[in-house]
């Protein structure tokens, strides 16, 4: 099957019920899709899938093909960041940093549907990433400083 | 400043409970000088800090990183008294050797017990190239300067980059301690800043390397099917249908676990495979069969009756201050109360993992472990390889909270990677960590106080729990002594009755350390407990904290008989001062407004506590619903943690304490039944998300002291600070956690 993954083809012939977060993660290297739970329950996996953010660990390859795949690795535009990793940066919000590209991800496809979002459709957009070392203010705070750029 | 060589080398105090790792003591500084004279090309000042001939600073970061942020704190230490370029600071992770002294991450420590190294390796290597410098110049080692990685000549106003003194630099001998001289406070440029965390670009980016992300060529992935039951086995498996599946390389027995457990394997199958998904379906195809052996009886609902009858019968004492219970027998009035507090669990966001690596001769590892010493001790009996001769790399952690200082995720890596002789990851799935922990304790307390008059004059507090000594002596049975000095037998309480007791209780799981460990279930007994008693006498709960607490000095448990281990740091130097004690309290009922009305269904409730020599109070805000449902809008910090080296990162950790201690009281248990874990994933084990999370502010206490712990003493005083903020809104006394629906019913 084909698809793309950050923009660059790519071809799968393996089992077609692996879960895309194995496939970035085992067989093409991409180690930025985090594995927190394999059952949807923490938002770890988070990747964007033709655009809308899905669960990698719950996402079988089979419906990946003809579809454009973007990970972490691919949300900066070259060297410059997407302004939600600026943002992350300047409120110094990662602790342990593992949950944050599953954060991160949801964040951005949540400001690409709705780019003002208020505190409570930011919580509910982000209610599915956990954070066991609680930063969650921050990445609120975070969110927040970009969707106030984004008038 | 001496070298306290002793303390740093000293273990944490939970190692104090058995584990199999041998003292070490930190290299001394000069060790080097003689490495540094054969090259005489690079500067090193002691095991942590080399300076290149470009003058770029290398510091060897021998703690790891879990998000407490000690590989930031630590370099700017060095870098401060080196007055150096950021920017030309470069960090490097060290692997697990005994000359790097204490690396085993936990205990709150790093920055507290490595301070003195720090600081005197940067001081050090500053003299150096200062005198170097002096020689050049022809002047007197006070004419020179040293700013922004330059040095300085003060009578001509030139200077000179680092590089250029690091070849002569090199050749000098280290200076002794004693002779160092330290920046004066207000000269600081890194120490007490808000410096970035160094890795900051990784984690944006996705390019960060934990356990779990490790690749090497050529690897395979494992997963593996363990006993259930602790001490369990295997019984039967299909080896043929695990074959069978798309990608299975191999399927390979793990040796049975014997007791005690300490960091070994727990046995069971592994199924090795081309990835990670291949290796689950084969796991899945083994259908393994298990026996459950002597611990398939445990269940944490009849284990409770155990305590209590235990809290009942008999008194194993460990302080015993004046006649509590004749004080308590002629009291005017008393108050008793039971508290419980269930296991519970780690649950970082990254499982457990390990990669090893055999060629046939050396074994390689890279390990989201908290201790990369330990890895070795713990993986060298299983490949018949010194400790020393194993190469430990700690990558980093994505969360630990005490659960990746056991090793046996590592040992079954090693394992297997020697069985395969190629590299193999082991995988450890949330259901795994859920199943297979090193569980906080179940815990009974019983808390008796005796009034004379409107006085508390006797307090009794008796504790029954398993203790962590119970993974690494299976006779052990009860709170341990070192257990007990975490928040019981250090009470900072001017009472002249007072006694504190514990009941005896076997493990039958492997209990663990888990952030701020025995304060946990300690703290939350005495901080309810006080604000019970305050409630009853219609009294502020801080005024009989400070009453409590008493006039303004310093604890010595020793006055009371009690061998007392102060987290491993000296008394003098890290006393339990009763004046910074009521000084964090003072700070954060003013924050908060504590005390002030509230409209109904609103409170806000306060607690205390010291732990890991820093002193922490909490206050929550909540708001509970006429239906029972809790939000937590507010909650507020102040902190006294001596000298904070990054603001900012101890800002953070009081943030995240505040998250950790409501998942804790809110929703935190782990059961057992017929010896298994019940829960498996973040459905049965939930913690805080993030509309759960309350708005914290935090207050650091400008205090001169050096510095303590604070990964760890922020979660405490949390769980009361919440309970009390629900007594406030509703008259409800929560004195079992969770709380879960215990509102609505």
């Amino acid at each position: 099957m084909k698809f793309t993954v950050n923009g660059a083809a790519k071809d799968f012939s393996g089992d077609d019920d692996m879960p895309l977060l194995w496939y970035l993660r085992d067989i093409a290297g991409m180690t930025g899709t985090k594995f927190g739970c394999g059952a949807g329950l923490c938002g770890a996996c988070t990747v964007h899938v033709d655009g809308m953010a899905v669960r990698s660990c719950l996402t079988p390859m089979a419906d990946i093909e003809g579809t454009e795949v973007k990970t972490i690795e691919g949300l900066a535009d070259g060297d410059t960041l997407h302004a939600l990793q600026a943002a992350w940066a300047e409120h110094d919000v990662p602790q342990c940093g593992y949950c944050q590209s599953g954060q991160i991800m949801q964040a951005a496809s949540l400001l690409a549907d709705n780019p003002k979002p208020t505190d409570r459709e930011i919580e509910d957009a982000m209610y599915g990433n956990i954070c066991r070392c609680g930063t969650y203010q921050r990445i609120k705070a975070a969110i927040r400083s970009v969707a106030g750029e984004a008038s | 400043m001496n070298m306290h060589v002793n303390n740093i080398s000293r273990r944490g105090v939970l190692k104090g409970a058995g584990a199999a790792t041998a003292l070490v003591l930190v290299a001394p500084l000069a060790a080097r000088t003689v490495a540094a004279a054969d090259t005489g090309q690079d500067l090193n000042s002691s095991v942590y800090l080399t300076i290149d001939g470009d003058g770029t600073i290398h510091v060897e970061i021998h703690r790891v990183e879990m998000g407490q942020g000690s590989r930031t704190g630590l370099p700017q230490i060095i870098a401060d008294e080196l007055d150096a370029d950021w920017s030309r600071v470069n960090f490097k992770p060290a692997f697990g050797d005994k000359k790097f002294g204490d690396q085993n991450t936990d205990g709150s420590t790093s920055i507290r017990m490595f301070f003195d190294a720090f600081q005197q390796a940067g001081a050090s290597a500053r003299a150096m190239l200062v005198r170097a410098a002096a020689q050049k110049w022809g002047v007197a080692a006070r004419d020179v300067d040293v700013k922004n990685h330059r040095l300085i000549n003060k009578n001509t106003g030139a200077s000179e980059d680092f590089s250029a003194f690091v070849a002569a630099a090199a050749k000098l001998p280290v200076p002794a301690p004693e002779t160092l001289t330290f920046k004066a406070t207000d000269h600081r440029k890194y120490i007490g800043k808000p410096v970035r965390n160094i890795y900051m670009n990784d984690f944006i980016t996705g390019s960060s390397v934990f356990g779990q992300d490790v690749m090497r060529e050529n690897m395979l992935f494992a997963v593996a099917v363990r006993p259930p039951v602790v001490g369990g086995k295997v019984t039967s498996y299909d080896k043929d249908a695990a074959m069978a599946v798309n990608g299975v390389v191999d399927v390979v027995a793990l040796p049975e676990l014997s007791m005690p457990a300490l960091f070994k394997p727990l046995g069971g199958v592994a199924v090795v495979a081309t990835n990670t998904w291949a290796a689950m379906k084969g796991r899945d195809a083994l259908n393994a069969q298990f026996e459950a052996g002597a611990n398939g009886s445990y269940n944490t609902e009849e284990f409770e009756k155990t305590l209590w009858a235990s809290i009942d019968g008999e008194d194993v004492p460990a302080l015993d201050r004046g006649d509590a219970t004749a004080a308590i027998a002629a009291a005017d009035k008393t108050y008793t109360a039971d508290y419980f507090v269930p296991h519970q669990h780690h649950i970082p966001m990254e499982p457990p993992a390990a990669t090893a690596e055999w060629d046939g001769d050396d074994l390689k590892m890279w390990v989201c472990c908290q201790d990369p010493q330990t890895v070795q001790q713990s993986v060298a009996p299983y490949v018949g390889k010194k400790p020393e001769d194993i190469y430990v790399e700690a990558t980093l952690l994505g969360g630990a909270f005490g659960r990746k200082s056991k090793p046996d995720f590592a040992v079954e890596a090693a394992i297997l990677a020697k069985a395969a002789g190629r590299p193999v990851k082991m995988v450890w799935t949330r259901e795994d960590d859920v199943r297979h922990g090193y569980y906080h304790t179940i815990a009974a307390q019983r808390v008796t106080a005796g009034l004379s008059g409107s006085k508390v004059n006797a307090w009794k507090h008796k504790a029954a729990y398993p203790s962590i000594g119970g993974t690494f002596d299976p006779n052990a049975d009860g709170p341990g002594g070192f257990e007990l000095g975490l928040g019981l037998t250090d009470i900072p309480f001017a009472l002249d009755n007072l006694s504190v007791t514990s009941g005896k209780a076997k493990a039958h799981v492997r209990i663990g350390w888990l952030r701020s460990v025995a304060n946990i279930q300690q703290a939350f007994a005495l901080g309810s407990f006080v604000d019970e008693i305050a409630n009853g006498e219609g009294r502020k709960t801080d005024d009989l904290w400070m009453e409590l607490i008493g006039p303004d000095r310093k604890v010595n448990p020793a006055d009371d008989g009690v061998q007392y281990g102060n987290y491993n740091a000296p008394l003098d130097r890290h006393p339990i001062d009763t004046a910074r004690l009521k000084a964090v309290l003072k700070k954060v009922v003013k924050m908060s407004g504590y005390g002030k009305d509230m409209p109904a269904g609103r409170g806000i409730g306060i607690s205390v506590h010291r732990s890991f020599v820093s002193y922490v109070a909490c206050a929550v805000e909540v708001a509970v619903s006429e239906t029972g449902a809790l939000s937590v809008p507010k909650a507020w910090m102040a902190v006294d943690c001596g000298l904070a080296v990054n603001p900012d990162r101890v800002k953070a950790q009081m943030e995240g304490a505040v998250v950790f201690g409501l998942s804790i009281a809110k929703h935190g248990e782990i059961t057992m039944e017929n010896g298994a874990v019940v829960q498996g994933n973040f459905d049965g084990y939930p913690v805080c998300r993030m509309d759960e999370a309350p708005h914290v502010e935090v207050a650091i206490l400008e205090v001169d002291a050096p510095p303590g712990g604070v990964g760890e003493p922020g979660v405490p005083p949390v769980a009361p600070a919440l309970t009390n903020a629900i007594f406030a809104a509703t008259g409800k006394r929560i004195r079992r956690l969770p709380i879960r629906d215990q509102l609505s019913a």
